[in-house]
C-alpha cells in the first residue's frame, strides 16, 4: 500500500471521525469519546505504518494490528473500509442485526479482523501470542497493539507487559491512547494507572511519548519504535476523548453515547462539511 | 446395534494397567510434536505437574512458560493461534476454564481458534490439594460455550486418541485429565470418534452412561450387578459434547433405565448434558455424581467414597432406577396426589 503523507492522513482522521459520528448515529448505539481520540492513531497505522494489503488480508508477512480498547471499532471499521478491506456503505451496517461489523471486533465474523476484542485487558496478551508466532516463523512482521488507558486498571495487561519483556518482543509496539477518561469518569479519580511512563519501563518496556493528535509526532514515534532492539515499546499517546467534536471533548458521557440527528449534524459540521454525508 | 463379540474387543478385561491420564497427554503431545510444526506447548508454572513438561524438553523454542498467569496464557494462545500455529495451554482444570473462563470464551471460543485447552487435576484427582486445586464444575461451564467441544476421556489409551483427534479438528477443544492412575480399560484398536459415544457392553435392565474413571468403575459396578441377575450397559460419553443424542436415546429405549456417573458435580454435568437429550422423553434417571459440596483434602479413594463416587453407589443407583421403572407408580402425577 502507498503511505499518505501526514497532511493526507490528517484529512483521513477526519474521515475517520466523520464515519464514526454516522456510524454510531446511524446505529443509535456505540462509542464515540474513545474512537475520535484513536483518529490519527487509526490514520498513521492503516494508511503509512502498517505493512499490509487489504486485498489480501491473509498475507502472511504482513504486520498485525490487534485492537484491545474494541469498544473504539467504529474508527477502526472505517480504517479498514477507507484502506480497502471492504465496501465504505458496509460501514451502514454497524451494530445492526447480521452485520459484520459487531459492535466490538469479532474475529469470526470479520476474519480479516486478528482477534475477537473489547472484554478489555485482553488484547496485549493477544498481541503478545502473535508476536511470538511471528518470531517462530521467523517473520519480520510487526505486531501493533492499541489500547486504552482505563483499560490499564485490568490486571491482565501487567501479565501481558511482562511476558513481552520476558520473552524480548521487540516485535511488538502498543500504542496506549490516554484521553484520561473512562466510563464513570477521569482515569485519575476512578483508579489512578499513572505515572505509565514509570510503570512501563519498570516491567521492562521501551516507553516513548507522543502528541496523539499530532501525525508528525505519532510517525516519528513510530519510526523511532522501530530502532529498538530486545524489548517491546509503549507509545503514550496524550489524546483528548471527543477530540474534533467540541461539545464531546473530554466528556466521559460521550464513551457510549449515541448523538440526536441534531448533535451529529453539529459534529460533522465542525469535523469541516456535511457536504459529503451520506 | 454392534454384536457382543466385538463389544467384548473394546475393552480389556482382567487385570489391567493403572496410568494417568495427564500423562497420556504428555504423550501424546510429544508424538504431535514430531509431526508437526504447528504445534506449540503452553503452561503456567506447572509443567511438570500437567506432564507437557517432556515437550518443553524436545521442542524448547515451541514451548511457552507462562508463568502464574493463566489469564494471559488462554489469550497468548489465542494470538499464537492467529499466526497458524496450533496451541494446547497446559494447566489445571480450575485454571484452565475457571480462572480463564472468559478468556477461553471470548478470544478463544467466540472467535474460534484453534486452541486446544487442558484441563489437568480435574475431579477430585487432585487428592491433597483440597477443594481450592479440585475441579468438579468444568464440564458445566465448558460445555455451555459454543464452538468448544468438552472431551472427558476415559484413560490413558483413550486420552492419546483424544490429544491427537482434538488437533486434527479446526477450532477449540477442551480436553480434561486426571492426576491419579487409573485403570487403562480400552484398546488401541477401540473406535475413538469425537462426538460418538462407545457402547462398551449392551444392558437389558438399566443403562450406566459415563465418563472419565467413572467408565472403568461402571464397568465393574456392571460386572457384579451381572452376577445378581442384572444386566446393565455401560456407555462410554467421552465427548460432552457435541454430545451423541442417538446413541443416549437408544440406550434409554432399549433399557428403559439410566444412571448417569461423573467425577463432577451433577449440577450442569455430563448427567445434566444426557437429561437434556431425554427431556420429552419419559425414563427413570438416577444421577450419580458430587452433590452440590466442595470437595476437600484426602486420598483419591478416600473421597470418591465420601462424595458417592464408587462402584456400590452405581450399583445403589442402578437397584434405584430399576425400581422406579418397575413401580407403575413412578410419575409426577403421584407427587401431586
Amino acid at each position: 500500500m502507498r503511505k499518505l503523507a501526514i497532511k493526507e492522513l490528517e484529512e483521513k482522521a477526519k474521515e475517520i471521525r466523520k464515519d464514526v459520528i454516522r456510524m454510531v448515529y446511524e446505529a443509535q448505539s456505540g462509542h464515540i469519546g474513545g474512537a475520535l481520540s484513536s483518529a490519527e492513531i487509526f490514520s498513521s497505522l492503516f494508511f503509512n505504518v502498517l505493512n499490509h494489503d487489504p486485498k489480501r488480508p491473509d498475507w502472511n508477512e504482513r504486520d498485525r494490528f490487534v485492537l484491545s480498547k474494541g469498544h473504539a471499532c467504529a474508527g477502526l471499521y472505517s480504517a479498514m473500509a477507507r484502506s480497502g478491506y471492504f465496501e465504505v456503505s458496509e460501514l451502514n451496517t454497524f451494530r445492526k442485526i447480521d452485520s459484520r461489523l459487531q459492535g466490538h471486533p469479532s474475529r469470526a465474523d470479520l476474519p480479516m479482523l486478528e482477534a475477537s476484542t473489547g472484554s478489555l485487558g485482553q488484547g496485549l496478551s493477544i498481541a503478545v501470542g502473535i508476536a511470538l508466532g511471528l518470531r517462530l516463523d521467523s517473520l519480520k512482521s510487526r505486531v501493533y497493539c492499541l489500547a486504552g488507558d482505563g483499560e490499564l486498571d485490568e490486571g491482565q495487561i501487567w501479565e501481558a507487559a511482562m511476558a513481552a519483556s520476558h520473552y524480548k518482543l521487540d516485535n511488538l509496539c502498543a500504542i496506549i491512547d490516554v484521553n484520561g477518561l473512562q466510563i464513570d469518569g477521569w482515569t485519575k479519580d476512578i483508579m489512578n494507572t499513572q505515572p505509565l511512563l514509570d510503570k512501563f519501563e519498570s516491567f521492562g518496556w521501551h516507553v516513548l511519548e507522543a502528541d496523539g493528535h499530532n501525525i508528525k509526532d505519532i510517525l516519528r514515534a513510530f519510526e523511532d519504535a522501530k530502532k529498538i532492539d530486545d524489548m517491546p515499546v509503549a507509545i503514550l499517546a496524550q489524546t483528548v476523548k471527543g477530540k474534533g467534536v467540541s461539545f464531546m471533548e473530554n466528556k466521559a458521557e460521550w464513551h457510549g453515547k449515541p448523538p440526536t440527528k441534531e448533535e451529529m449534524i453539529r459534529a460533522l459540521v465542525e469535523l469541516g462539511d456535511g457536504k459529503d454525508e451520506r | 446395534m454392534k454384536n457382543k463379540k466385538e463389544d467384548d474387543k473394546k475393552i480389556e478385561t482382567g487385570k489391567v494397567k493403572e496410568l494417568a491420564t495427564r500423562a497420556a497427554f504428555g504423550d501424546a503431545i510429544i508424538a504431535l510434536g514430531k509431526k508437526d510444526k504447528r504445534i506449540v506447548a503452553l503452561t503456567a508454572d506447572l509443567s511438570e505437574s500437567t506432564k507437557v513438561s517432556g515437550f518443553a524438553e524436545e521442542f524448547p523454542d515451541r514451548f511457552f512458560q507462562i508463568g502464574i498467569a493463566e489469564q494471559n496464557m488462554m489469550n497468548i494462545a489465542a494470538g499464537l493461534s492467529a499466526t497458524g500455529k496450533i496451541p494446547f495451554v497446559a494447566t489445571f482444570a480450575i485454571f484452565s476454564s475457571g480462572r480463564a473462563w472468559e478468556q477461553m470464551r471470548t478470544a478463544v471460543c467466540y472467535a474460534n481458534m484453534n486452541v486446544k485447552i487442558i484441563g489437568s487435576h480435574s475431579g477430585l484427582s487432585n487428592g491433597g490439594d483440597g477443594a481450592s486445586h479440585q475441579e468438579l464444575e468444568d464440564i458445566a461451564i465448558t460445555r455451555v460455550i459454543p464452538n468448544l467441544r468438552v472431551i472427558v476421556p476415559c484413560d490413558y489409551v483413550e486420552t492419546v486418541k483424544a490429544v491427537i483427534e482434538a488437533s486434527k479438528i479446526e477450532g477449540p477443544v477442551y480436553i480434561r485429565v486426571s492426576r491419579d492412575n487409573s485403570p487403562v480399560i480400552t484398546r488401541e484398536t477401540t473406535r475413538f470418534q469425537i462426538g460418538d459415544a462407545e457402547v462398551f457392553s449392551i444392558g437389558k435392565d438399566a443403562s450406566i452412561i459415563a465418563c472419565g474413571k467413572m467408565v472403568a468403575i461402571a464397568l465393574d459396578a456392571a460386572e457384579e450387578l451381572k452376577k445378581e441377575g442384572v444386566f446393565a450397559g455401560v456407555i462410554n460419553l467421552h465427548t460432552i459434547k457435541p454430545i451423541d443424542e442417538k446413541t443416549i436415546l437408544n440406550a434409554a429405549k432399549e433399557t428403559g433405565a439410566i444412571v448417569t456417573a461423573e467425577e463432577h458435580q451433577v449440577h450442569g454435568g455430563m448427567g445434566s448434558a444426557v437429561l437434556e437429550v431425554l427431556a420429552g422423553h419419559p425414563v427413570p434417571v438416577e444421577m450419580v455424581g458430587v452433590k452440590d459440596r466442595f470437595g476437600q483434602s484426602g486420598k483419591v479413594p478416600e473421597l470418591m467414597k465420601e462424595y458417592g463416587l464408587t462402584k456400590e453407589d452405581i450399583k445403589k443407583a442402578v437397584h434405584e432406577v430399576m425400581k422406579r421403572k418397575n413401580q407403575k407408580t413412578d410419575s409426577l402425577r403421584n407427587i401431586y396426589i
